[in-house]
């Protein structure tokens, strides 16, 4: 064994001749010096009351172990339209995967488990989709086509998502620029994984052909902050229309970042928009270690497309060593990447270096639960020194080499050692083509190999969908106010910023306006109510309040010639029990109507004991008392500041 | 006929025209909507004549109104071709000798663009790029005998079908695959059963119910399910292969004459009616479930019956029905009538006086059950028995299609009636049985506990 050579060390050297910069001291000079570039594909699910396809209903889940059938099928690639298999298809096939789809009869007919065609496309979320399009001031098509975009992994039991475009183009304002969009498209959501494990892959198949809309930018974000603004604005938009759904797993985004001398990798599923600064800045960085990392094999092995693999299977007994990979009546191969020395502990992204792209892909492709392999770079290859030992031996190991052993079952074994040389053989051209899924701390995993444009051919189950002019003139008429509106308005409002997210995520200014308007409150007072007060109210009591029913209550203030200030007394009350009538709030806050005449005569009554009893020598202190005396009787009847200016007043005198 | 280029007509056929552009051209479309840009696909010929069907670079088609295109300008063309990739079916010594013979239908298939159907695709080097499996199970060869829809296929298919199996037995075939649409797969597993008889081989019948171009589809395991049967099952008799349960898990091998689709769209669509079928098969080999069969022999003594009268109807019996369609029948020459009629096998009234006339115009009436499941009893009712006295002679538990299918293959060899109604009722194999089986009819109803729990367990 190779004790001269320290992996820890040349995972840190690699790290910092990448240029890792941490996230928080990246500027935008470092994505510049990068090349960033990054795309958005938002995913928003529709409010409509059936699926898109049958007539299931909608936002029903169930419990992963709670089903009426089970079914299981595999997914076969298939020639595409223009007649080649293509390669996620292959790869697909080779994990040789068995698909099991749990259903619930409430929510899957014969239609979710691919038994039947589908119904006609559901024009409640045709008109929705139709709307957001014209929101992003998009060019609406004069058909819709329904597309198969084939899926192999099982996430849909057809194997393919049927999909149409409703618009094309359009753009978004970003605070510095404008973002375009390519298109928007309506399509069936997929289902839920339950679990993935070896060669069997669960599904619930409730989400299932759930209404969504795919929202896609060019990749025109610049920085990483660019795309989580850009995510946000996209996501206000959709829900400025007050017809999609919200909640978890409503929108998903998928991302995809380049760097100069990249690729476009796809960040996939997203759940927080908070994540995508992160995802992206290590991904670029990933990036980069694998472009140095093809620049030094390139330095290093002169053919690479004679570079091969060499293996051998060790028999266990030999080995003498207790194994850390899991599952039984397993064999053990060992590999030799020949002139890989110092490449298998390359940094790629914190924490994680080049032996981890393979280990991804063992997993995935080859079906091996990790932990799945040792190799000759691990920090702690101590621990294993008998099976280094017997390893070098048997492959004649040299000092630029390096090695991995890995250990599956008989049918896996080739699939295995298929998918670590073509790994490394991809490393010699830089970045494989891929999807990856995004951690919460930043880093990716290896999902699938990217499919390209050719996956896509025409739903022969069916027939166009013509748009006509009126129905496109009719849903102009209808639009909810555009973002851009919105955020102008909340400025000159003078709204602070951080209520702003609060009252668009939730689709809260057409409530705000309305109440603003009507009741000629301030437009500051009324929404950090609701974003501040409300907000911070309802997430402390773990309550939640229908924002339709404010207008009422101040509908019944205004009606009682009661102050808006006593509105946040009654909302503390209401908030806790949200079926009781507001005259019930008032006897319970033990509010009493008062006169300002009658109240200012109680004031010389507190300022006389104050003065008198505490020889207070401060005058503000003295003021503050008496404020707090009465504070309670005031609150709703008489302006707060008015009662205070008696008090000095008197005080001072 | 109107003039149609790769399906555009009229004021779409017109646009493309006028501004100069082709089908599968690279096309910058301006319109009042905007701004689209792709490649022109062929049209759908069903589809109507005011739109233009665009190939966006991400992969989607759209169409665009032509009521609304200002200009179009043409940037490339590429015209692209469908293909299955063929490469040669290897031979491998010591593996049965199987034939796979084409009628159409989805068992391989491919897109058309032009109608946006799925159309017939078929060579054995397709077959091996579609689905290499095959190579393991059998040395496969191919032959196209016809290319029809299922919905299409007839007498005259049948006739040519039970040709060219005698020839392939004569060849020293060992095992015969029919690939076949759905639809009609049981009448044509029918009709086959009594135009080849005594077979030594077995001769399945495959189909898919959801097309090949899918990567659900059921066609690659139902082909290598039925190659399996056809090359290594003893089973010799006409059957049809298709899945047992809507999961990828085993095949069912239904009897030709017991068989019949019984679901519009569902995988699981085939199944053995008043009996339990002949067996399971998976790639792993085929697994007995009745004990009655004809095994496999190695002489080539099979009897080619390729006889077919086709002035056959069925007629399907409702309340009210009129004496007019029974007068009709017989005005139009038909020879031979297969009534499905209610309960044990009733009609109305008010039809007696034109059974009356069909029978003593000399039509072979025969008389089969709606319900599918169990028996003509005519004895029971005062109405069977006069019904009878008519002529009507009940078909015991044929099921309506097998008896209508014999009708016309016996009618094809005489009409003599007394001749005709013992080649009727001698089942020639299971179309009519001695009785039926208590598992024979088994249909369970959702919702009922019981059911339910059984199928959480098992997969339907
Ligand atoms: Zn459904």
């Amino acid at each position: 064994m190779d004790s001269e050579y320290n992996a820890v060390q040349n995972f840190e050297r690699t790290r910092q001749e990448v240029g890792y910069t941490p996230f928080s001291e990246a500027t935008r000079a470092t994505y510049t010096g990068l090349g960033f570039k990054s795309g958005l594909e938002i995913h928003q699910q529709l409010r409509t009351r059936e699926k898109l396809f049958c007539r299931c209903p909608v936002g029903v889940y169930q419990e992963f172990d709670d089903y009426d059938a089970e079914l299981v099928r595999h997914m076969r690639p298939t020639l595409s339209e223009l007649g080649e298999y293509d390669g996620t298809a292959l790869m697909e096939f080779r994990t040789r995967k068995e698909i099991i789809y749990r259903l619930k009869n409430q929510t899957a007919c014969t239609y979710e488990v691919d038994d039947t065609p589908p119904f006609p496309l559901n024009r409640q979320a045709l008109e929705i989709a139709m709307e957001i399009s014209l929101l992003l001031k998009q060019y609406i098509v004069g058909e819709v086509h329904i597309t198969r975009k084939q899926y192999l992994d099982g996430s849909i039991p057809t194997g393919f998502q049927r999909t149409a475009i409703i618009g094309i183009e359009g753009e978004i304002p970003l605070s510095g620029k404008n973002i375009r969009l390519i298109q928007l498209s309506l399509e069936e959501d997929s289902c839920r994984e339950v679990s993935d494990i070896g060669h069997r892959r669960i599904y619930a198949t409730d989400r299932l052909g759930m209404p969504l809309i795919e929202m896609v930018t060019y990749p025109e974000m610049l920085t990483p902050q660019e795309v989580a603004e850009a995510a946000h604005y996209l996501r206000f938009l959709a829900r400025s229309t007050g017809k999609v759904r919200t909640g978890i797993g409503a929108a998903r985004e998928d991302v995809n970042v380049s760097v100069t001398g990249g690729t476009r990798i796809e960040i996939k599923g997203v759940a927080h928009i908070s994540w995508i600064p992160l995802l992206t800045h290590i991904e670029a960085y990933r990036q980069k270690s694998l472009l140095v990392i093809k620049d030094r094999l390139n330095q290093k092995i002169l053919k690479p497309d004679s570079w091969r693999v060499i293996t051998k299977q060790l028999k266990l007994e030999d080995v003498r060593t207790t194994l850390p990979f899991p599952g039984a009546d397993l064999q053990l191969v060992a590999v030799l990447l020949p002139g890989f020395k110092g490449i298998l502990s390359h940094f790629t992204q914190p924490g994680r270096d080049f032996a981890s792209e393979i280990s991804d892909r063992l997993k995935v492709i080859a079906c091996l639960e990790k932990p799945n392999l040792l190799h000759s770079e691990m920090p702690d290859i101590v621990e294993f020194a008998a099976l280094a030992k017997l390893i070098e031996t048997e492959l004649d190991f040299g000092k630029h080499d390096a090695w991995i052993c890995f250990a599956g079952p008989e049918a896996d074994i080739a699939t295995g050692i298929e998918t670590i040389e073509e790994r490394c053989q991809m490393a010699f051209a830089g970045i494989p083509r891929e999807t990856r899924k995004g951690l919460e701390n930043g880093t990716t995993l290896f999902e699938r190999v990217l499919p390209g444009a050719d996956r896509m051919y025409p739903d022969t189950d069916s027939a166009p969908i013509p748009v006509a002019e009126e129905l496109i003139v009719k849903l102009r008429s209808q639009l909810p106010v555009e973002l851009p509106v919105r955020l102008e308005q909340l400025s000159k409002w003078s709204v602070p910023e951080d209520c702003w997210t609060y009252l668009l995520r939730n689709n809260l200014m057409p409530i705000a306006e309305k109440i603003i308007e009507d009741f000629e409150v301030e437009a500051r007072f009324v929404c950090t109510l609701i974003a501040h007060y409300i907000k911070g109210k309802v997430r402390l009591n773990k309550k939640s309040y229908n924002f339709n029913n404010l207008y009422s209550l101040f509908s019944f203030l205004q009606e009682h010639d009661i102050r808006w200030e006593l509105i946040k007394e009654m909302l503390s009350i209401i908030i806790e029990h949200p079926k009781i009538d507001y005259q019930s709030v008032l006897n319970l806050l033990n509010w009493k109507q008062e006169k300002a005449e009658d109240l200012f005569r109680k004031i010389p009554y507190f300022t006389e004991s104050v003065l008198k009893n505490c020889q207070m020598k401060c005058d503000h202190k003295a003021i503050s008392w008496v404020m707090g005396k009465l504070r309670n009787q005031a609150l709703g009847n008489v302006k707060m500041e008015l009662v205070q200016a008696k008090i000095k007043e008197l005080v001072e005198q | 006929m109107t003039e149609s280029i790769q399906g555009y007509k009229g004021e779409a056929l017109a646009t493309i025209k006028k501004y100069n552009v082709r089908v599968w051209s690279d096309t910058l479309i301006k319109s009042s909507r905007g701004e689209f840009k792709g490649i022109i696909l062929p049209r759908s010929e069903n589809d109507d004549t005011t739109h233009i069907v665009l190939k966006l670079a991400t992969g989607y088609n759209v169409g665009v109104d032509v009521h609304t295109i200002t200009e179009m300008t043409e940037l490339g063309y590429k015209e692209a071709h469908y293909k299955i990739p063929e490469k040669e079916f290897p031979y491998t010594e010591g593996l049965p000798k199987v034939k796979l013979l084409g009628t159409g239908g989805t068992i391989a298939s491919r897109l058309d663009y032009r109608t946006g159907a799925v159309i017939p695709a078929f060579s054995p080097g397709e077959l091996y790029g579609a689905v290499p499996e095959l190579a393991d199970i059998c040395n496969l060869d191919t032959e196209k005998v016809f290319a029809v829809f299922s919905e299409n296929m007839g007498p005259s298919q049948y006739k040519k079908l039970a040709i060219t199996i005698g020839e392939e037995i004569e060849k020293g075939t060992q095992g015969i695959i029919i690939g076949h649409g759905t639809d009609t797969l049981h009448h044509t597993a029918a009709a086959l059963t009594f135009m080849c008889q005594n077979l030594p081989i077995p001769v399945v019948l495959v189909g898919s119910q959801r097309s090949s171009d899918r990567p659900s589809s059921d066609a690659a395991l139902n082909l290598m399910h039925a190659a399996t049967a056809a090359g290594h099952g003893d089973i010799a008799e006409v059957m049809v292969c298709m899945f047992g349960p809507t999961s990828d898990e085993y095949g069912l091998l239904h009897r030709g004459t017991r068989v019949r689709k019984m679901h519009s769209s569902y995988r699981s669509t085939f199944r053995t009616i008043g009996d339990v079928p002949l067996g399971t098969v998976t790639r792993a080999g085929v697994t007995h479930i009745h004990s009655v069969f004809n095994k496999r022999r190695n002489d080539h003594n099979v009897k080619i019956l390729p006889y077919f009268e086709e002035k056959v109807a069925i007629v399907y019996y409702y309340p009210n029905m009129q004496p007019d369609i029974f007068d009709s029948l017989v005005a139009n020459g038909y020879k031979g009538i297969v009534i499905a009629g209610t309960g044990l096998g009733h009609v109305n009234k008010l039809i007696y006086p034109a059974i009356k006339r069909a029978a003593a115009a000399g039509v072979a009436i025969y008389m089969t059950v709606q319900t599918l499941w169990g028996y003509v009893h005519m004895f029971v009712y005062d109405t069977g028995r006069d019904l009878m006295s008519m002529g009507i002679v009940p078909a015991e538990n044929m099921l309506p299609e097998v008896a209508y299918i014999k009708l016309g293959w016996v009618l094809g060899q005489t009409s003599d009636l007394e001749k005709v109604k013992e080649m009727m009722l001698t089942p020639v194999s299971g179309e009519i049985t001695r009785g039926e089986p208590y598992n024979g009819y088994l249909i369970y109803q959702g919702g009922i506990p019981e059911v339910e729990e059984f199928i959480r367990r098992v997969h339907k």
